[in-house]
C-alpha cells in the first residue's frame, strides 16, 4: 500500500466517498508524519464527505461502527463540526444513535468525548442525566462535560445528592466533582443528611 | 527489567494477571487473535472478538500501565469451517489500523487444502498491507508442518525476516534458524517449551532473531513465564543487556516493522505513570516508528 498524504485522502473521499473506509483509520498515522493533529485530520475527512444529510449519515455512522476507540473517538469530536449551521448536509439528531452506543462503553475516553456540545444540544434530558451521572461514577472530570451549567437540572440535583448518599452510608469518599454538580442547582436539599 | 510479551491472549486474564505482569517488569504486549477454545460459527463473533482486542482490552492494559497491541488473522483451525471463510473478507479493514502490528496468528493445524489456501492468502494480504507475519506451528506432526510452512514463506511476497515462525522445540529450531525467519518460542508450565530448555537453546543458537513468549491463554499457563525465562538467563550467565535484548529489544525491532508500534517510556521520569496518569493515553509516547 504506497503511503498516501492528508491532502490526498481528502480529495479522494470527496470524490470518491466510499474510500473513507480505508483512509480513516490510517488518516492519524499519515497525520503524524505531517505533524497534523491526527484528530483535526480525521475531522477533515467527515467534513469532507459529499452528499446529503442521510447519505453523510450513513457513512459517518459505519466509519464509527468499524471504528476502533481512536477512530470513535474521532467521530464523537467531530460531531458538533457535523451539525454546524452552516452546512447544507448538517446532521441534525440523526447521529445520536453513536452518542447512545459511546455512552453505553465502558471506555473512559468515549464516554467524555460522547458529552461534547453535540449532545449538549441533542440528547434528551433523561438519557443526558444518566451520562452525567455516569461520568462521576467512572470517574471522569465532569469539567469535560459540555453545557453543564445550562442542562443541569432539580432532577439531576436529586440524582447526584442520593449518589453521595449512598457513597457516605457506604462510608466511601464522594467525589468533588458530584458536590460540584449540586454547587451548579439551586435547589433546596429535601431532607438535610449532614449538618455541617 | 522491561520484558515485551510477544504473544499472550489477555482476554483470557484477569486483571490481577495485569498488576502481576506490570509488578515484575512488563510494558508491552502483543495479542493475536486466535481460537477462543468454543469454535466461532459467523464472521460476526469474529468482528466482536477483532474489536475488542482493538479496543476494551487496549483501555484495560492501559490501567495498568501496560500498552497492547494486537495481530489479526483467521486462525488455521476455524480456516476449516466454511462459515468462518467471510473473516477473509473483513481481514482489509482491520489491517489498516493503528494497533495491529502483524498478521496472525496464521499457519497451520492439520494441514488440510483449505489451511494451505487461508494461509497464503493472508500472507499476500499481510505483503500488501506491509505487515510481518505471526506465524503459529502445529502441535501435531510439528516437523513436517514446521518445514511446510517454510516452504510456504518461501513462496510467498513477505521476506523472511518480516517472519516469526512460533512455538518452536529443539525439533524444529534448526530449520526455522536457517529460513531466515525469527525463531518464537512459548515458554509453558509444562508442554512446548520451558525457562531451563530455553537457555540451552539460547546458548546453542545465539539470541539474534530469538523472540520469547509466555502465549498465556485459556488454558495452562503462566503471563510470567517471559520473566522465569529472563531469571534463567541471568543464573546462567547471561548480562541484564543480553536479557534486555531477548525480553524487549528484539520483539521491538521485529514488530516496528509495522511502523504501528506504540510504546511507553521504559526509561526516566515518566517511566512509572500508571493507571489515572495515564488517563487519555498521555504516558503512552507516539515513538518507536523508525
Amino acid at each position: 500500500m504506497s503511503p498516501t498524504t492528508t491532502a490526498d485522502a481528502l480529495a479522494q473521499v470527496a470524490s470518491d466517498p466510499d474510500t473513507i473506509e480505508r483512509h480513516f483509520p490510517a488518516a492519524a498515522r499519515t497525520a503524524a508524519r505531517e505533524g497534523i493533529d491526527g484528530d483535526a485530520a480525521r475531522e477533515a475527512l467527515l467534513l469532507a464527505l459529499p452528499g446529503d444529510t442521510a447519505y453523510v449519515v450513513e457513512l459517518v455512522s459505519r466509519v464509527y461502527e468499524h471504528g476502533d476507540p481512536a477512530e470513535r473517538r474521532a467521530v464523537l469530536l467531530a460531531l458538533p463540526a457535523l451539525d454546524a449551521p452552516d452546512r447544507t448536509a448538517r446532521i441534525g439528531d440523526a447521529a445520536l444513535p453513536i452518542v447512545r452506543d459511546a455512552l453505553r462503553t465502558n471506555d473512559t475516553r468515549l464516554v467524555a468525548a460522547a458529552l461534547g456540545p453535540y449532545a449538549a444540544t441533542q440528547l434528551d434530558d433523561d438519557a443526558w442525566r444518566q451520562a452525567v451521572l455516569k461520568v462521576i461514577f467512572m470517574g471522569i472530570p465532569v469539567s469535560q462535560v459540555s453545557g453543564l451549567d445550562r442542562r443541569s437540572d432539580a432532577e439531576l440535583a436529586r440524582m447526584v445528592r442520593d449518589f453521595a448518599a449512598e457513597r457516605e452510608a457506604a462510608g466511601r469518599v464522594v467525589p468533588p466533582d458530584a458536590l460540584a454538580i449540586l454547587a451548579l442547582v439551586d435547589t433546596p436539599a429535601p431532607s438535610p443528611s449532614r449538618a455541617d | 527489567m522491561r520484558i515485551f510479551d510477544p504473544h499472550i491472549h489477555m482476554t483470557s486474564r484477569t486483571t490481577d494477571d495485569y498488576v502481576r505482569m506490570h509488578a515484575a517488569g512488563v510494558r508491552a504486549v502483543v495479542e493475536p487473535s486466535f481460537w477462543l477454545g468454543q469454535p466461532r460459527t459467523s464472521v460476526g463473533s469474529f468482528t466482536d472478538y477483532f474489536d475488542s482486542i482493538l479496543g476494551w482490552e487496549p483501555f484495560r492494559a492501559s490501567q495498568y500501565g501496560i500498552a497492547h497491541h494486537a495481530t489479526i488473522g483467521l486462525n488455521p483451525k476455524e480456516a476449516n469451517d466454511p462459515r468462518c471463510r467471510e473473516v477473509l473478507d473483513v481481514l482489509p479493514r482491520y489491517l489498516v489500523k493503528d494497533r495491529v502490528v502483524a498478521v496472525g496468528e496464521l499457519g497451520y493445524d492439520s494441514m488440510t487444502p483449505e489451511e494451505d489456501e487461508v494461509f497464503a492468502a493472508q500472507l499476500a494480504l499481510a505483503a500488501e498491507h506491509e505487515l510481518p507475519a505471526l506465524v503459529h506451528t502445529p502441535h501435531r506432526d510439528k516437523l513436517t508442518g514446521t518445514r511446510r510452512t517454510l516452504d510456504v514463506v518461501r513462496e510467498s511476497a513477505v521476506e523472511p525476516g518480516a517472519v516469526i515462525v512460533d512455538h518452536l522445540n529443539e525439533m524444529t529450531v534448526g530449520v526455522v534458524a536457517e529460513s531466515g525467519c525469527w525463531m518464537g518460542f512459548s515458554v509453558y508450565p509444562d508442554t512446548k517449551m520451558d525457562e531451563h530448555r530455553m537457555v540451552e537453546i539460547l546458548r546453542r543458537y545465539g539470541l539474534d532473531r530469538m523472540i520469547v513468549n509466555s502465549a498465556a491463554d485459556w488454558g495452562n499457563s503462566d503471563p510470567l513465564k517471559t520473566v522465569r525465562v529472563a531469571e534463567a538467563m541471568l543464573a546462567a550467565g547471561y548480562t541484564a543487556d543480553d536479557v534486555d535484548r531477548v525480553l524487549w529489544r528484539n520483539p521491538v525491532e521485529f514488530y516496528a516493522q509495522s511502523g504501528r508500534l506504540e510504546l511507553p517510556e521504559t526509561e526516566g521520569p515518566q517511566a512509572e505513570l500508571v493507571g489515572a496518569e495515564s488517563f487519555m493515553g498521555n504516558s503512552v509516547l507516539r515513538g518507536a516508528r523508525d
